[in-house]
């Protein structure tokens, strides 16, 4: 019993682990490709210098993340095999084929176009590589709506009948995929990706505007940054509340936690803004509370009765610390960010947008902020789910693979120190591209590399390449 | 051996096609890792990655489809195989992991593109040599009780995988050689010829040594290839495969620039149809059909429709991509 337990500790670890790592990347890249599409767009419609060269600059950005997502995502597709091959068994029928639509319809489509966006600009033509560029924009989208349909199908599972072997069988293939939480996380997800890559973009633009004021890409992107910022900022407020009240509906032993209620609250039930929750002795030590506030947010009522996890079986208890405090850390980073755009319309419309060095700096502390919400985001919604992995319906402890724990410990220990040093090594590259000011008439990625060293000397291509570097 | 064409035969037969693809597509990609500790000179190593660099990612994909369409069409199968293959899938993976990045990383460091070569070599060879030790512990069989793997986490490893491991990276070399005599000028172009011989001599050997060893493996492939009238199926197989080589190598004679990568992939094409020979209609070989495995019909069928709309679209603008890349890559001119 000892070691079974072992074994799901570490397959849990081994998810968390390899999953936290590979959606830092499509986070980035849903949004990136959609910036760059606008980019190219915006070049193609006026002509204008500063937008290819922004394109060109954020497309080696694009290269490095994305090729990241790509690998490591390869990874989880193989995860569900190896690590919960139970899970793959009985859910098989239903995930398998949203899995399978998200590889025809997205994947095929943003690598297949990819090798174009890269390299193909010279060979192809404007029009043509546009539309090499939309159709990677569009297959990130794609992508994401298969995926968090199958991750909305575990949380809220419809549609399905189960066979005599067990397994999870599709009745009605609308309702499995528009099960009911899956149009709430869609929205959300999607606009924590343009958040992110937002708020990386605006934190570029603010680092090159704090050495140069008048380099015109920096500005444009800063300018078009902070406008996204403000105008998604709030949008995305409004959807989470409407996510959170779905979750409520469908889920609610994950709202308790995320709330921090152990106990029922037949009057009103307070908000909770900070405190320890003790699992063990079912209470939230410490607590700092606004009286009634919950129910008004919940149930939009001071007085509306709201139960407690005293109401569910205590073997069906989500680990309420953790899902308690990665949703305040996502709400809190929520709203730094609105507060960010907020400050950006007022100092733009004082004109002070590109001057303000103050504010400069706060973008750039700002830049990793999409990326902690999105992760807080995950780990609370996936952490609320437990101890199930089809919520209500699969038991986490059902679903692992029947490997022993030296197995699982050992490809957890290959894992964790190939993503590190792989990892630290890109965001190491990608921070120099970042650091380097987005100049006029800059190029995309250089596969002409090459070709100049061998032309006149190598050395030369090195310097070539050192220069772009 | 009646084939009666259900889904579930369709489906193995998609299945069988898409990881063909795959094999045609990533095998000469991850070969170039394998050839790539022969070319040290830096100019050959960027003709090289550049020869593939559009295409890589597409290429990889196909494994995606493979995985994520064995878990949709074949849940059990997939659920059976992956924990009985957990250390070389693992191990595949990881090698995938460190080649893909090489492919960027390399190009963004000076001091470090060393580091990055190995990655890329060590990475393909890793996935290569586990994809067929992968392939070698499924023909040997698994141990299967109820819907569940039920052996150790080394079972995987006999002698028999590690010869197909090794055959797997000799025919991907082979692929990769063809590849670049396919895509390559002058003296690089020169080696690969050189390469290609060596390693198509390498790769007859290992599809002997396979085929003699495959046979005996278990009572059922015995009985598939050597006993009458299925002989009349399985005979032409090594036929051809000696036909075929015998073109290849004439091709290699004749220098020419399309036929090795062709006939290679042919080579290919029949060594895996006798797999196929050998296996049908199981898919956990001796312990589970592709009946047994297969999904119900309406998860088979909800995918049948995106197969058949979409894999043709997927290999049209995949061939676009191919052809805007078309011809030679060479240090003096880059693309075309």
């Amino acid at each position: 019993m000892f070691e079974a337990l072992d074994a799901i500790v570490l397959a849990r670890a081994q998810f968390a682990f390899t999953m936290s790592f590979h959606i830092v990347f499509p986070s980035f890249s849903i949004g990136l490709a959609s910036y760059l599409a606008v980019l190219e767009a915006l070049w193609v419609w006026t002509g204008r210098e500063v937008f290819i060269s922004l394109f060109n600059y954020w497309l080696k950005i694009f290269a490095v993340a994305f090729g990241m997502g790509v690998v490591s995502g390869i990874v989880m597709s193989y995860q569900f095999g190896t690590n919960w091959s139970a899970f793959a068994d009985k859910t098989g029928p239903i995930i398998g084929p949203m899995m399978a639509y998200e590889v025809l319809t997205a994947f095929f489509l943003e690598a297949g176009f990819l090798g174009v966006m890269l390299f193909g600009l010279k060979r192809v033509g404007h029009r043509l590589h546009f539309l090499a560029t939309l159709m990677v924009a569009t297959g990130t989208l794609i992508s994401t709506f298969w995926i968090l349909s199958a991750n909305s199908w575990m949380q809220t599972p419809a549609g399905y009948a189960i066979n005599s072997d067990g397994q999870f069988v599709a009745s009605d293939w609308l309702k499995v995929i528009f099960n009911p939480s899956f149009p709430y996380r869609l929205v959300h997800m999607v606009l924590a990706a343009y958040l992110t890559t937002a708020l990386v973009v605006g934190a570029v633009g603010a680092y090159h505007l704090l050495r140069d004021q008048k380099l015109a890409g920096s500005r444009v992107m800063f300018s078009m940054a902070m406008w996204m910022v403000s105008l998604v900022a709030p949008i995305q407020m409004l959807a989470g509340d409407q996510h959170g009240l779905n979750t409520l509906k469908y889920q609610p032993a994950k709202v308790m936690a995320m709330e921090g209620h152990y106990q029922s609250h037949p009057n009103g039930a307070p908000l909770i803004l900070f405190g320890l929750p003790d699992q063990a002795e079912a209470k939230v030590k410490y607590a700092i509370e606004v009286p009634k506030m919950s129910s008004l947010i919940l149930k939009h009522s001071p007085n509306a009765p709201l139960t407690g996890l005293d109401t569910v079986p205590r073997k069906d208890w989500p680990p309420v610390p953790v899902t308690f405090w990665s949703f305040r850390v996502m709400v809190g980073m929520g709203c730094l960010i609105a507060g960010l755009g907020l400050l950006s319309l007022f100092l733009r419309w004082r004109g002070d947008l590109h001057r303000s060095r103050l504010f400069h700096l706060g973008a750039m502390a700002m830049g990793p902020a999409g990326f902690i919400a999105v992760l807080a985001g995950w780990i609370t919604t996936e952490t609320g789910r437990q101890p199930f992995t089809v919520f209500g319906l699969l038991r986490t402890v059902e679903s692992v693979s029947p490997l022993a724990a030296p197995a699982v410990a050992s490809s957890l220990i290959a894992f964790v120190v190939a993503y590190f040093a792989l990892f630290i090594a890109g965001a190491i590259y990608i921070l120099r591209l970042m650091a380097l000011p987005p100049r006029p008439s800059e190029q995309g990625p250089r596969s002409d590399i090459p070709v100049r060293a061998a032309g006149i000397t190598p050395a030369a291509g090195v310097a070539a390449e050192g220069a772009a570097i | 051996m009646s084939v009666s064409i259900d889904l579930a035969t369709v489906w193995a037969f998609i299945i069988a096609f898409v990881v063909f693809v795959y094999i045609v597509m990533d095998g000469f990609d991850l070969g170039l890792g394998i050839l790539f500790p022969l070319f040290p000179a830096k100019v050959d190593r960027d003709v090289i990655m550049n020869s593939v660099a559009p295409v890589w990612d597409g290429n990889e994909t196909w494994l995606v489809l493979g995985g994520g369409g064995m878990m949709a069409a074949f849940p059990l199968a997939y659920a059976v195989l992956m924990p009985a293959l957990y250390t070389p899938v693992i191990a595949m993976l990881l090698g995938l992991v460190f080649r893909g990045v090489a492919f960027e990383f390399r190009w963004r460091t000076r001091r470090e593109r060393n580091l990055w070569d190995i990655a890329f070599a060590g990475g393909s060879l890793l996935a290569a040599l586990a994809q067929g030790v992968a392939l070698g512990a499924i023909l040997q069989g698994v141990h299967v009780e109820g819907r569940h793997y039920a052996g150790g986490w080394w079972d995987w490893l006999t002698p028999f995988s590690i010869l197909t491991g090794a055959a797997l990276v000799v025919g991907y070399a082979l692929l990769g050689a063809a590849w670049l005599v396919m895509k390559t000028e002058g003296e690089l172009r020169d080696r690969a010829y050189r390469l290609s011989w060596l390693f198509l001599i390498a790769m007859l050997g290992a599809i002997g040594a396979v085929s003699i060893a495959t046979p005996f493996l278990q009572v059922q492939y015995t009985q598939r290839w050597f006993t009458w009238p299925n002989v009349i199926l399985t005979a032409p197989v090594p036929i051809a495969v000696a036909g075929v080589s015998a073109l290849l190598l004439r091709s290699l004679v004749n220098k020419y620039d399309y036929q090795p990568f062709l006939l290679s992939l042919m080579l290919f094409a029949l060594s895996y149809a006798g797999l196929g020979i050998s296996m049908y209609p199981y898919i956990v070989p001796q312990s589970i059909t592709i009946w047994q495995a297969a999904s119900p019909e309406n998860s088979q069928l909800f995918m049948l429709f995106g197969v058949a709309v979409l894999i043709p679209l997927i290999l049209g603008y995949t061939a676009w991509a191919y052809w805007v890349f078309r011809g030679k890559v060479n240090a003096a001119s880059g693309f075309h």
